[in-house]
């Protein structure tokens, strides 16, 4: 029989060398994979990690990449620190970049400077009023969020799908279910020429920095982490967990909206059936792997955008199938996970008959 | 001769039931038995006495075999054993009775004793085992009541019949008075003389020393880690044994001269709550008033409404209180919420120190900003002051001499003692005019309770309405004014300290609610509803 015994006392030092000790076994096991694949495994690991950021493009790509995680991320983490479970950010980026976007689709001929910022403003509106779904069902209902906000991820991509192949179907596109392209005042400024790399990014920063400081020295932030630790004590000073539950979705949506929104404006210049490769399910890995600190995020944030560029390369170079990216996620978030139990934990292994009868 | 203290007497009377040989345990960071060695007597209550952290739990631990020591060995009727699991030691014939009990609400009496047997075939045998067992302790108990209906008394007949169900040569009690009325603590000693005559060793462990002297044949006292003495408990003061655990001479709390009372500060009329929790106890017609410079104590057996006192005065409770059945200074708070109510002057130390009064995982610093933010202006525009947090904390570290590494340590880190300090202070230094602290000194080290005690005397002398809610009579003896007790989520009316006799309160506490001279029979309770409102 094993079981798992809290350890007394566990390492500070371990809480952040856990994401290092799950990204080196990652490695491993990915070479493993790499290896009964038939590739060489040091050949395909460097294809995967190192071949796609060794030179500026690359690392522009993984800016990029790393763009929305982190600004998901953010968001989320936040969620997280007060125990609100938001996994339905993928459903909040699809609906803010069906508000934003759709604004831009609406002054499609617009040259004014005041498009952009209005872009801004609806695409962290629309996924804000799609965390705020799960957030009254949960505070009205008891609702749990983790499935509201999942399901409605999958109200949100058919609805964005609906919406490219009827209404907001491009006239002039050849029955392709995409919508019109974005006029150039809708679409995010480049900031380093002859790249990809768009205003989004320098956003990402902010938030990032903002987000620390929420976190860290502000009064709500400081409530977050009360009500996510110590439930009780917050409700004996009186910190409402309700409306860290309404806060935490409305900032995570529009977050995740903005990131969105980003997304159409920035690198696809349009609406399309598909606009994200699961970035708001993969920045639940950026938020953990980053231990829900902003700054850790934004490292997270470059590591997970670095399995989406090997992913692609796997494919292009190595011929494997684009599902080693998400291979490598999953693989990372379960060593990751392991990794923090084990902090917390140790394995004893007792017999059966010790275990069963302590009661 | 570090040995076997105080067992000289003894020796030679066959081999003791069991005896601990230089028995240590390091834990990391923390040596919490070194080289302890006593013996216990077949037949002999033997008192383990020792202030919280002096290693005691760890030693109990080690003897149920949950525990595997470093070194040293035990002896167990003169044979050398490893205990490798409570399994082993159940089969040995040793028993535990737990300070925490481990019962399931929902289940009735049997069932629960059965679940905790090593294999029950059938019931109806087992039935007329625990009947048989009840009868010769003097255990009444219903094998087939509910759990959630018993009384915390009657919980404890459970778990003491489980033990005694397996013939135990050697029982084990941590603590098992805490939670007992006066009467009931004197049947449960009659219980343990009947099975010490019966030649079953006893090892009871308290910090309640009037009890061990009552009981006890035998002490032997821990501190920090080490065996500091042994002694024969009726031979000893009740002080003297203290001092023993402590290592220092122990000073009285300081009363000041007999004080003045100032105007109501806290008055709570005709206060009906029923409880957030599924077997929790309803609030019913609660009556009280604390006047400035007054301590008030709120006597009871645990579970009887306390905690939902606590929690209705605090604010914590998810429905109202009638409008003006809470006034703090006058003002009617029961629409408030805690923040709110702490604005008008108003601060509380919940029992549970961690989770509760504290976040274990949070620096002292983010904990004094906890419940002091809006008080102590530690916050500004929506952020934290950072250097006027900390200097709080530091503040709080050193009036209260809390001992820590500094106000960056984690809440969690420190011991009871110390972080109840913490905590009590943090709620002193915001100068309040109303306190209200639930078992102030709960599983606290004898040095910190009476600085704790000393503490709310002193805040009380500036003027402040204090209520203290506390299952530790001696404790509500030595610095209450004035006392309720509270039974079956009802109120007596409050009587001052000086002409109330502790066996009066404990007939409170059973459920006795007309004290007042007239003598209405007790199963009046129910119609008479404890109602006994005051002016």
């Amino acid at each position: 029989m094993v079981r798992l015994e809290p350890r007394r006392q566990h390492s500070q030092a371990m809480v952040y060398l856990s994401p290092v000790l799950a990204i080196l076994m990652t490695l491993v096991v990915g070479g493993i994979i790499f290896a009964f694949l038939g590739k060489n495994p040091f050949d395909a690991l460097y294809t995967f990690f190192i071949l796609p950021i060794n030179n500026s493009y690359g690392i522009s790509e993984l800016l990029v990449k790393a763009t929305p995680l982190v600004i998901i991320a953010v968001g989320l983490a936040m969620g997280f620190r007060a125990n609100v479970w938001n996994i339905g950010a993928e459903g909040q980026l699809t609906m803010g970049a069906i508000f934003g976007g759709g604004l831009a689709l609406y002054f499609h001929d617009s040259e004014s400077i005041l498009l952009m910022p209005a872009m801004f403003v609806l695409g962290a509106l629309g996924g804000a009023f799609w965390g705020a779904i799960p957030a009254l069902l949960r505070t009205r209902f008891n609702a749990n969020e983790i499935l509201t906000s999942l399901m409605l991820t999958y109200v949100a991509t058919l609805f964005l799908s609906f919406l490219v192949h009827g209404p907001w179907r491009n006239p002039e596109g050849f029955n392709f279910p995409e919508s019109r392209p974005f006029p150039d005042a809708g679409l995010l400024p480049i900031i380093y020429d002859g790249t990809r790399v768009h205003l989004g990014t320098a956003v990402a920063v902010f938030v990032v920095i903002a987000g620390w400081l929420l976190l860290s020295k502000s009064v709500i932030g400081f409530q977050l982490r009360v009500v996510g630790k110590a439930p009780q004590a917050a409700r004996h000073v009186g910190f409402r967990q309700k409306r860290m539950v309404w806060f935490t979705l409305l900032l995570g949506g529009a977050l995740a909206g903005l990131a969105g929104l980003f997304e159409v404006a920035g690198p696809i210049g349009q609406l399309q059936p598909s606009i994200s490769p699961g970035y708001g399910f993969t920045a639940i890995i950026v938020a953990f792997l980053g231990r829900l600190h902003p700054v850790g995020i934004l490292f997270g944030g470059l590591i997970m955008a670095l399995t989406y560029l090997g992913g692609e390369l796997a494919q292009i170079t190595l011929g494997l199938p684009n599902a080693v990216t998400g291979l490598f996620q999953g693989i990372l978030l379960f060593f990751l996970l392991a990794c923090d139990v084990l902090t917390k934990y140790r394995i004893r292994f007792g017999s059966i008959a010790a275990k069963g009868r302590t009661a | 001769m570090t040995g076997e203290t105080g067992t000289e007497a003894m020796k030679g009377a066959g081999p003791a039931q069991l005896e601990v040989r230089g028995v240590t345990k390091a834990f990391p960071g923390c040596l919490a038995n070194d080289d302890i060695s006593f013996r216990i007597e077949p037949g002999e209550i033997h008192a383990l006495l020792g202030e919280n952290g002096a290693g005691k739990s760890t030693l109990v631990k080690i003897i149920y075999g949950v525990l595997q020591a470093d070194e040293g060995e035990l002896i167990w009727e003169g044979k050398p054993v490893t205990i490798h699991s409570p399994h082993d030691a159940r089969e040995m014939g040793i028993g535990l009775v737990f300070q925490h009990f481990s019962l399931f609400e929902t289940m009735t009496v049997l069932e629960n004793i059965a679940l905790a047997m090593n294999d029950v075939r059938d019931m109806d045998a087992l039935r007329k085992q625990v009947e048989e067992v009840e009868k010769t302790y003097g255990l009444p108990l219903d094998p087939d009541r509910h759990v959630y209906t018993l009384s915390v008394g009657e919980r404890q007949r459970i778990e003491i019949v489980r033990c005694l169900l397996q013939n135990p040569k050697l029982l084990i009690l941590d603590e098992p008075t805490s939670v007992l009325t006066p009467q009931e603590v004197e049947k449960l000693f009659e219980t343990l003389r009947r099975l010490a005559d019966e030649g079953c060793a006893i090892l009871y462990i308290s910090h309640k020393l009037h009890e061990v002297k009552a009981l006890c044949q035998k002490a032997t006292v821990l501190r920090g880690g080490k065996v500091v003495g042994g002694c024969d408990p009726r031979e000893e003061t009740a002080k003297s044994m203290a001092e023993m655990m402590i290592g220092q001479k122990l000073t009285a709390p300081d009363r000041g001269e007999a004080r003045k009372f100032g105007d109501v500060r806290l008055a709570v009329s005709d206060l009906s709550l029923a409880s957030d929790e599924q077997f929790g106890t309803d609030l019913k017609g609660i009556n009280l008033e604390v006047r400035g410079g007054e301590i008030m104590g709120v006597a009871g057996v645990a579970g009887n409404g306390q905690n939902e006192l606590f929690r209705a005065l605090a604010g914590e409770t998810e429905q109202e209180a009638a409008p003006d059945s809470i006034k703090i200074d006058g003002k009617s708070v029961a629409h408030f919420g805690p923040r709110r109510r702490r604005r008008l002057g108003a601060t509380f130390v919940p029992e549970e120190r961690n989770g509760h009064g504290a976040v274990p995982d949070m620096s002292l610093s983010e904990n004094g900003f906890l419940t002091a933010f809006r008080r102590m202006a530690l916050s500004a525009k929506g952020l934290i002051r950072e250097v006027p947090t900390k200097s709080f904390a530091d503040n709080i570290i050193k009036t209260f001499d809390v001992r820590t590494t500094g106000s960056g340590a984690e809440a969690g880190s420190l011991s009871g003692g110390n972080l109840q300090k913490f905590i009590v202070g943090r709620e002193i230094l915001q100068d309040p005019g109303v306190l209200v602290i639930s078992q102030p000194t709960w599983g606290v080290d004898a040095g910190a309770a009476s600085a704790i005690h000393q503490a709310l005397l002193d805040l009380a002398a500036k003027g402040t309405a204090v209520l203290v809610i506390s299952q530790d009579l001696d404790e509500i003896f030595a610095i209450c004014d004035s006392v309720v007790v509270m039974a079956e989520g009802k109120m007596s009316k409050p009587r001052p300290m000086a002409d109330v006799s502790i066996e009066e309160i404990g007939l409170l506490m059973g459920g006795l609610h007309d004290l007042e001279g007239n003598a209405t029979p007790a199963n009046d309770m129910e119609v008479e509803g404890g109602r006994v409102g005051q002016a």
